[in-house]
């Protein structure tokens, strides 16, 4: 009786399986047809897209690649047809490929045809797209770290900028830009301190200590930014770090360009990215934070310090926010404005959740939310029939997919957003 | 991600009250708020004070005078706060010199401009009562809807939209079918975060975050350069819709005090009499206290929850719609400068109850216009009654805290309201 009703759950589980991957399959197949009819089979055939890759400083020039926009498209929406198929087919187990697989045919095209006729450096897209995704990678770092251990973090936003403001003030006053990006990271520790205490220590909700964190943090940055910076603009001119070549590695044509010719916090959150990773999962520090994130009272009954874990985690979580606050002024544009972070919070957070509370996966979702973002600008200067707040909108419409389980399945850690009581 | 549901239920939310001393209760009651708002407005005049450029270049000679210093740190939180008193309240002094003027000649000009101020405060509070109510009937439902601001914006958007495309209605036909597009739009936006956690258990938190920006996006994109609500003039707006869409105005000009305060309280008693008087507003409450509960009630807690955050949605559209028919007339995409987020402090402090909800949106109402006058008369910025608002809603949330600054005694039974269950659903 038992095993009949085991075999035939066994049964529905596959079949729904298999539903949803026809499913997914088929909206594949579909979007890689559209794709074959307006952006190749509407081109006309002579059309050509250009893509450069070296800038016209480099030392090394490389070639100019002319693709025929049309055929170009053609071959690449049947490659996205067979994916979708091979999909339906046989199941692509691994989300991640096939979100990555259809997301780079779905762009390869959309790109190509939106600089017919036209030429677009690919290495200064790719560069830019890097940068961008910097702030999203700590900032979805920060949720990771927090959220593995139990805390959700919607505060990443509020740190974000909190650290933007204090590291260029104080870079600025001490012209000292280390001294900047130590005040800002002190500044996120700070934060997320007080957030630490309000959900562990006053067990208030956690929705709620991240929205304080964030109208705080939007409040008091607009009214010092107000009271100190627009009168005393010498206070708003922190500059920036510059660029470090690595020797041998930047020579490299394009990867060079791309990958090791970045300033020092580039570098860092790369490396920083890695080591959440080993942090997470090849140290006992890191079994024992998913432990309580997954179930605070086995992980306390084995000697764990549930409380112990959840304050180290979400403090080092606010740092790691406000490194990428840190990063929107002392490595990009070298001062402050209202507002700055403008939403790259609550992106970071999408990354996060897109990468399914990995640090490598929240890394392929900030790129892919960064080339986006780098896109929009592009196609701002090329002419484009999608306004770029729609690509824009992406990273958002995107989560939203995710999480309803439309294409691939995310699942967060058990224990988020409960406060712990010990009993 | 599976629609599993909490299991903890509070006990406390479906035991019945003890019946007490009634003033002793609304006592109880009223302690904490008026502590939080007290301490908080003694910790941003302290922020105020400390900020100031004049405070800091005398600061380090404090050992050598500080009756000077501390004299002017008084005084620039004194001006600042007269200041926000004066702007939300009214220039009373103004204000009787302005009847005399009017008993001895007639002439009521003054008069409508010294009423100006406190009759700003109520056009202030209206946006705020409409966003509180929505936050709160969230909270009732044990949805946080964090997405008022999109939805806010949804409103105003199809108001307009409906306000300026429809030529040749008489009033009464025009300004309800503007004022009903707003309630739908907001209504749909928050209801697809809904649909979302009801069907696929997908938590409201993140969805209804990730719908605000796309609703930003969304305004900006509608209100942009050859955009399809642009309007002619230059900026990013929409043009100015028909006069037969209209919110009257009451009072002369300069008086902006409309129609649209009273559509708020009578928002505030049709929320009260559906959430007790109703038996639709019975299952919504009974889901916010235990789904679990619930459903073995016999409540279908997916279609209650999709009620829910729809209703929510459509106070919140209908704030937006009362913005633009009452006040600007036309759509920019800074008609708002957060009520939709302050609501989330005002439904805290209105302990989730519409006529808490209406107390608390009169208060920060009246902040929010003082402050435009701290601003101009005192150079203190506005942005001082967010960082007020944090601490409120800070120190509503957690209690303990202020209990430890004035030593109150914790009371008998724990009352925790239960607001977001984690990403989970």
């Amino acid at each position: 009786m038992l095993g009949m009703v085991a075999t035939s759950v066994m049964r529905r589980t596959t079949d729904v399986a298999q539903q949803r991957r026809w499913i997914s399959g088929a909206v594949i197949v579909a979007l890689g047809l559209l794709c074959l009819w307006f952006f190749a089979l509407q081109v006309p055939a002579d059309m050509v897209s250009k893509y450069r890759f070296s800038g016209g400083g480099d030392a090394i020039q490389l070639p100019v690649v002319e693709l025929p926009t049309s055929t170009t498209n053609l071959i690449l929406a049947v490659l996205l047809v067979a994916v979708g198929i091979l999909h339906a087919a046989r199941g692509i187990k691994n989300s991640g490929v096939l979100f990555g697989a259809v997301a780079f045919f779905l762009l390869a095209i959309f790109l190509t045809w939106s600089i017919r006729g036209q030429s677009l450096n690919l290495t200064g897209l790719l560069e830019s797209t890097l940068i961008r995704s910097i702030p999203f990678l700590l900032g979805a770092l920060s949720g990771i770290m927090c959220e593995r251990s139990g805390i959700i973090n919607i505060a990443i936003e509020g740190m974000m900028l909190t650290a933007a403001f204090v590291s260029v003030i104080v870079a600025s006053y001490f012209d000292n830009l280390w001294l900047g990006l130590a005040a800002g990271v002190a500044s996120g520790a700070l934060i997320s301190g007080v957030h630490a205490v309000f959900s562990i220590r006053f067990k208030v909700d956690q929705i709620i200590s991240g929205t304080v964190i964030n109208i705080f943090a939007v409040g008091l940055t607009n009214f010092l930014n107000l009271r100190w910076l627009t009168p005393v603009q010498e206070l708003n001119d922190s500059g920036t770090f510059s660029k470090v070549p690595l020797p041998g590695l930047a020579q490299i044509p394009v990867l060079g360009t791309v990958l090791f010719n970045q300033n020092i916090l580039v570098y860092a959150a790369i490396v920083l990215m890695f080591v959440v990773n080993f942090l997470l999962f090849s140290t006992r520090w890191g079994l024992r934070t998913r432990a309580v994130g997954e179930h605070p009272k086995a992980a306390d009954t084995l000697g764990v310090n549930v409380f112990r874990i959840r304050y180290t985690n979400v403090i080092f979580a606010g740092m790691l926010a406000a490194l990428g606050g840190c990063f929107l002024t002392l490595a990009s544009v070298g001062r402050f404005d209202k507002l700055m972070t403008n939403g790259r919070g609550f992106i970071a957070l999408a990354a996060m959740i897109f990468g399914n509370w990995n640090p490598f996966g929240a890394f392929g979702a900030s790129l892919l939310f960064g080339f986006m973002d780098s896109l929009q600008l592009k196609l701002q200067i090329l002419t484009s029939v999608i306004p770029s707040e729609f690509l824009l909108m992406a990273p958002y419409l995107a989560t939203m997919i995710v999480l309803a389980g439309v294409v691939g399945r995310v699942r967060p850690p058990a224990a988020e957003g409960v406060p712990y009581e010990k009993q | 991600m599976t629609q599993a549901t909490a299991t903890s239920i509070p006990p406390a939310t479906l035991a019945p009250a003890p019946r007490a001393n009634v003033w002793r209760s609304i006592l109880d009651t009223l302690t904490i708020p008026v502590l939080a708002i007290f301490t908080a407005l003694v910790a941003s005049g302290l922020i105020i004070a400390f900020t100031a450029p004049t405070v800091l270049e005398l600061l380090p000679t404090f050992f050598q005078q500080p009756g000077v210093v501390l004299g002017t740190m008084w005084n620039t939180v004194i001006t600042a706060y007269l200041a926000l008193f004066q702007g939300a309240f009214g220039d009373w002094g103004a204000i009787l010199q302005a009847v005399q003027t009017w008993s001895s000649t007639g002439d009521a000009t003054e008069l409508w401009r010294a009423l100006r101020d406190p009759f700003e405060s109520l056009v202030a509070a209206t946006p705020y009562i409409f966003t509180g109510l929505a936050v709160a009937v969230g909270f009732k439902g044990g949805l946080f809807n964090i997405g008022v601001e999109g939805q806010l914006f949804a409103g105003a958007i199809a108001s307009a939209w409906l306000g300026f495309a429809i030529d040749g209605l008489p009033w009464f036909i025009h300004l309800p079918l503007a004022l009903f597009g707003g309630i739908a739009a907001g209504a749909v936006w928050a209801g697809i975060a809904g649909l979302l956690k009801a069907t696929r258990g997908v938590n409201e938190v993140i969805n209804t975050i990730m719908l605000n920006y796309i609703m930003f996006l969304l305004t900006d994109w509608l209100l942009s350069d050859g955009g399809p609500l642009r309007g002619s003039a230059g900026a990013p707006r929409t043009p100015e819709i028909y006069p037969t869409a209209y919110l009257p105005r009451l009072l002369p000009d300069p008086v902006r005090f409309h129609w649209g305060f009273f559509l708020a309280i009578g928002a505030v008693f049709f929320v009260y009499w559906f959430l007790w008087k109703t038996t639709i507003g019975f299952e919504v409450r009974t889901v916010g206290a235990s789904p679990t509960a619930a459903k073995y009630a016999g409540i279908a807690v997916g279609r209650v929850i999709v009620l829910t955050m729809a209703l929510s949605g459509s106070l919140a559209g209908l704030g937006g719609a009362n913005e633009l028919l009452g006040l600007n007339h036309y759509m920019v995409a800074a008609f708002s400068p957060g009520y939709g987020f302050d609501a989330i402090a005002l439904a805290l402090l209105g302990k989730s109850n519409p006529f808490g909800v209406l107390a608390s949106a009169l208060l920060f109402g009246a902040l929010r216009n003082g402050a435009t006058r701290m601003q101009s008369v005192a150079s203190v910025p506005v942005d001082i009654i967010s960082v007020m608002q944090a601490m409120i809603i800070a120190f509503i949330a957690a209690p303990e805290i202020v209990r430890w600054i004035y030593r109150l005694r914790a009371p008998a039974q724990q009352e925790r309201e239960v607001f977001a269950r984690g990403w989970g659903g």
